[in-house]
């Protein structure tokens, strides 16, 4: 073990916070240490995208970060969508589309949404299949998930020409 | 029973759900205790051997490193440690034999996780090799031998014959006899034999398996992922000598478990662990771990039909072979009670059923979403629709000719009752348009059709129990100890309750699992609870109701419209007080006769699964592309028909992955792809674009509300389905689990005379 210890200082869903870690540390421990539980570690490979986590905007594997690498760093959460208690419209739409069982892998799945509906306003069913493609469901809500994105769409539409 | 109710068969979102999109769901995996140790396990790397040395001192003298334990050192608490719902095989650590790779050796407990996982590999192990076995069918026979002696659990009555067995890894034998097979297959027009074969496939739910424990004065609480945490409760008292209400169990929601979360996994260690160091200890498994830990049988089903010119099949016999690996876990079970439905779900009046759970050196098999269902369709749904094709027939009309109609007797003699049997097999053939041409495709592409049918029991007999509190301003609370894994049981069950007292769904509160608080229920499996729990849910409500009215009577206020807030202030004189109703659920059954498996009364319910395939093969590279998958189950009436099409999607979704891409691959005992890079799951890319469920109108009697177990129903028929679609489209028959474009790719190569030679 190396004991080598680093004090970083990142944007943390908008707020400024600092956090002392350990080389070894990936980014889903260092959130842990705030209490964030929506970045979870599952397959330990970066494949299954249940720690997905935003990253300077891109949407990247939290445990296959460093979290030493995130020190000057902006890193949004699933915990930043919320804005004033109320949901996002993707999260709405994935309760309205019934698009989880377990929820294990939901976070990642809402968070990759995001980032397709930012780049893609209006994605058809195969881009949202291939952008997805890197997340997994082992209850495969796939269909329903499916369908939640495309109403995600949808509502950010009519927030927009409201 | 109101006839319009309000609660029952609406679509609400899950309790949960706000939870679940935000990341706030809490699950075991997240839990940290104060002074919390982390275990990191020293896994064996042979299949089979005995432990000549374990050397833990350079893991020992690591910075950090609390403490090493070995299978020796838990003796001294529990002098026989051995756990398991069917045999008591299973020691907490290996102690004197290791049985497969990846058995559990020893564990390291550091403060920090990283240092306990370094240590991990410091420590060394010798070992004696012994001769392994992995094949089922080479179990039968083989000198290797895993298990010196059989050592069945009290649990289950009807495995005491098995008691001191030796020199055998045939861990149970089962048998069924209905009718004269030998003498129908005599008289039959033709003969068919078939023999079909599975794979070990893990379950991989996306949380990691995961149990801490926590030492207190004469005291133990253990907080688990788990789909059983009174059988925990129970199983953990036992080993330790204790009474059941000092260990206390709680299960917080599940990041999905499909079966790899039953009965004793890590629970056992961290109990053993904590009470050994008087601190919490905490084990979390990775992704790879879990491999080593519970899987799904492999199978070996070799089918015999007597079958008359028309298509009647007069006479089946069936030998089924289970892998049940190092350990028995529920393997015996899956045996027996999957095993009386391996015919299929056809009227043959002359049927043989033996059927073998089997140990070998491979990781522990157990339960897996159908409980064995799914290996058995395979086979008799692959053999039905070769024996239509050699007859000339269509497939449709044999599965027509032969189905169990209602009241008909099932190979058990138990009559069919309430399952639409009939009806599914209708809807799959009418979605599929069956008596309509298709395109068949041409050149390199061509196209093809297949369908299937399948039916499972559930298991008997099994308890649920639950307990209903209402407060002062009527809103209720619901104690029971069903797990929601991602099922959503936590949702319908209040539904049920809220039906009963005549409120939203939203005001009942479903508490987590805790068996200090919530009541006993056998576990969640099997598709057991909707109809178990469900039945004790609406009892213990319905007390809780009868309560009230009894109260209002006391009160002289008219019962039916006095609103429950106003009662309790009559009767407490303040917004104060509580209502408890209590209900408890066993339903009837008749336990098979042990020489030939017939009983009157085999099981409570019956559920019926069909799939309806169209897929397009690429004979350049064996690629299967499904293009339409339609599932159709019987599932009685749905509760939360949202929740359930849910449910029906993520069953057939996850045996598209059984039947298309997963398999463990072993090399000596060492599973070499334990890992998502290696071992794939379907993900968005694998679902067929055109994807339909339906839900045949059914209502089962004794249910809540009509309703019945669904979360495995359309596993059952998937793989047969589209295998039988592979035949129709290139004439291609495939007898193994998964239909890979490889294994698609090298048959075809056969069938065209010219093999893929292996470098």
């Amino acid at each position: 073990m190396s004991n080598a210890r680093r004090k970083i200082s990142f944007q943390l869903n908008g707020a400024t916070v600092s956090a002392t870690v350990e080389n070894h540390h990936n980014v889903v421990e260092l959130l842990e240490q705030f209490g964030l539980r929506g970045a979870r570690e599952s397959c330990g490979q970066g494949l299954c995208g249940c720690c997905t986590i935003l990253i300077d905007d891109v949407a990247v594997s939290g445990c296959l970060q460093l979290a030493a690498m995130v020190d000057g760093k902006n890193v949004c959460t699933i915990e930043g969508m919320q804005k004033n208690g109320e949901l996002d419209p993707i999260q709405q739409a994935f309760i309205e589309s019934g698009a989880f069982q377990c929820g294990f892998c939901t976070p990642g799945f809402v968070l990759m949404t995001q980032q397709l509906l930012d780049r893609y306003p209006d994605p058809d069913d195969d881009q949202i299949r291939s952008y997805l493609s890197g997340n997994l469901c082992r209850c495969g809500a796939y269909p329903e998930i499916l369908k939640a994105v495309r109403l995600a769409a949808e509502k950010r539409k009519s927030a927009a020409t409201a | 029973m109101k006839a319009n109710t309000t609660q029952i068969g609406r679509s609400m979102p899950r309790l949960e759900a706000r939870a679940k999109v935000t990341g706030n769901t809490e699950y075991t995996h997240h839990l940290k205790l104060p002074g919390m140790l982390y275990g990191k396990i020293f896994r064996s790397t042979v299949a089979h051997g005995r432990i000549r040395s374990i050397d833990v001192s350079a893991a020992r003298a690591l910075e950090g490193v609390h403490s090493v334990i070995t299978g020796q050192d838990i003796l001294a608490l529990v002098p026989e440690p051995y756990f398991g719902p069917a045999f008591l095989d299973q020691p907490v650590l290996a102690l004197e034999k290791v049985r497969y790779v990846g058995e559990a050796v020893a564990v390291v407990l550091a403060s920090d996780p990283h240092v306990a996982e370094s240590a991990v590999q410091l420590i060394d192990a010798q070992y004696d090799e012994l001769p392994a076995v992995f094949d089922e069918i080479e179990a039968m026979t083989s000198e290797a031998i895993v298990h010196d002696v059989l050592k069945p659990s009290g649990t289950f009555p009807d495995l005491k014959h098995l008691v001191g067995r030796k020199n055998t890894n045939i861990a149970l034998d089962y048998h069924l006899k209905h009718g004269n097979a030998e003498k129908a297959f005599a008289e039959a027009d033709h003969v068919f034999e078939h023999t079909f074969k599975t794979q070990q496939v893990m379950h991989t739910p996306l949380e990691p398996m995961v149990s801490a424990a926590e030492p207190g004065d004469q005291r133990l609480t253990i907080y688990t992922a788990s789909q059983s945490p009174s059988f925990v409760r129970l199983e953990i008292a036992r080993l330790l000598g204790w009474q059941e209400s000092q260990v206390r169990v709680k299960v917080a929601h599940l990041g999905g478990g499909f079966g790899a979360k039953l009965y004793i996994k890590l629970e056992a260690l961290v109990a053993v662990l904590a009470l050994l160091t008087r601190r919490p200890v905490k084990i979390a498994l990775t992704m790879e771990e879990q491999f080593y830990t519970i899987t799904k049988h492999p199978t070996t089903f070799r089918i015999k039909s007597g079958v008359n010119k028309d298509g009647r099949i007069i006479a089946r016999r069936c030998d089924v072979w289970w892998n049940g690996g190092a350990y028995a876990d529920i393997g015996p079970r899956v045996t027996q009670k999957s095993g009386f439905t391996s015919g299929g779900p056809y009227d043959i009046e002359n049927i043989d059923i033996e059927s073998f759970a089997l140990y070998t050196n491979r990781p522990p098999s157990g339960a897996l979403r159908g409980f064995g269902i799914p290996q058995l369709v395979w086979a008799y749904e692959s053999h039905t629709d070769i024996i239509a094709r050699e007859l000339g027939m269509d497939t449709l009309a044999i599965r027509r000719k032969n189905i169990l109609r209602e009241g008909r007797p099932q190979a058990t003699g138990t009559p069919m009752r309430s399952a639409e049997i009939e009806l599914v097999l209708e809807r799959v053939a009418a979605r599929m348009k069956w008596d309509q041409p298709f395109d068949r495709g041409s050149g390199t592409i061509r196209r093809g059709r297949g369908l299937a049918i399948g039916y499972k029991a559930v298991v008997a007999p099994t308890t649920s129990t639950a307990m209903v509190t209402i407060a002062a301003d009527g809103s209720c609370i619901l104690a029971m100890s069903t797990v929601d894994m991602g099922q959503g049981s936590d949702t319908t069950m209040a539904q049920i309750v809220a039906e009963i007292m005549d409120i939203p769904a939203e005001r009942v509160r479903v508490l987590n699992p805790d068996t200090d608080v919530t009541p006993y229920d056998m576990a969640t499996l099997g598709s057991r609870s909707t109809y178990h729990m469900g039945n004790a849910v609406k009892l213990a409500s319905e007390d809780a109701r009868d309560k009230l009215l009894a109260m209002a009577m006391d009160l002289d206020l008219p019962p039916e419209t006095t609103p429950v807030p106003e009662l309790f202030r009559r009767k407490y004189g303040m917004q104060a007080g509580t209502v408890v109703g209590f209900g408890s659920f066993v339903p009837p059954y008749a336990p098979p006769d042990k020489t030939n498996g017939q009983s009157e009364n085999i099981t409570p319910f019956w559920m019926i699964g069909g799939t309806g395939v169209e897929l397009a093969v690429d004979t350049e590279t064996g690629h299967v592309r499904i293009e339409r998958m339609i599932n159709v189950v019987d599932c009685g009436t749905p509760l939360n028909p949202a929740i359930v099409e849910t449910q029906l999607s993520g069953a057939a979704i996850m045996q598209i992955g059984f039947s298309m891409q997963e398999k463990m691959e072993l090399d000596a005992g060492q599973v070499t792809n334990a890992s998502f890079a290696d071992y794939k799951i379907p993900g968005f890319h694998d679902i067929p674009p055109v994807f339909e469920n339906e839900m045949v109108d059914a209502h089962q009697p004794g249910a809540p509300f009509g309703a019945k177990g669904v979360g495995e129903s359309a596993t059952f028929s998937v793989s047969p389905a589209i295998a039988n679609a592979i035949h129709d489209a290139i004439g291609l028959r495939l007898t193994e689990l998964p239909m890979t474009p490889e294994s698609v790719y090298r048959a075809l190569r056969i069938l065209q005379n010219k093999p893929v030679e292996d470098e």
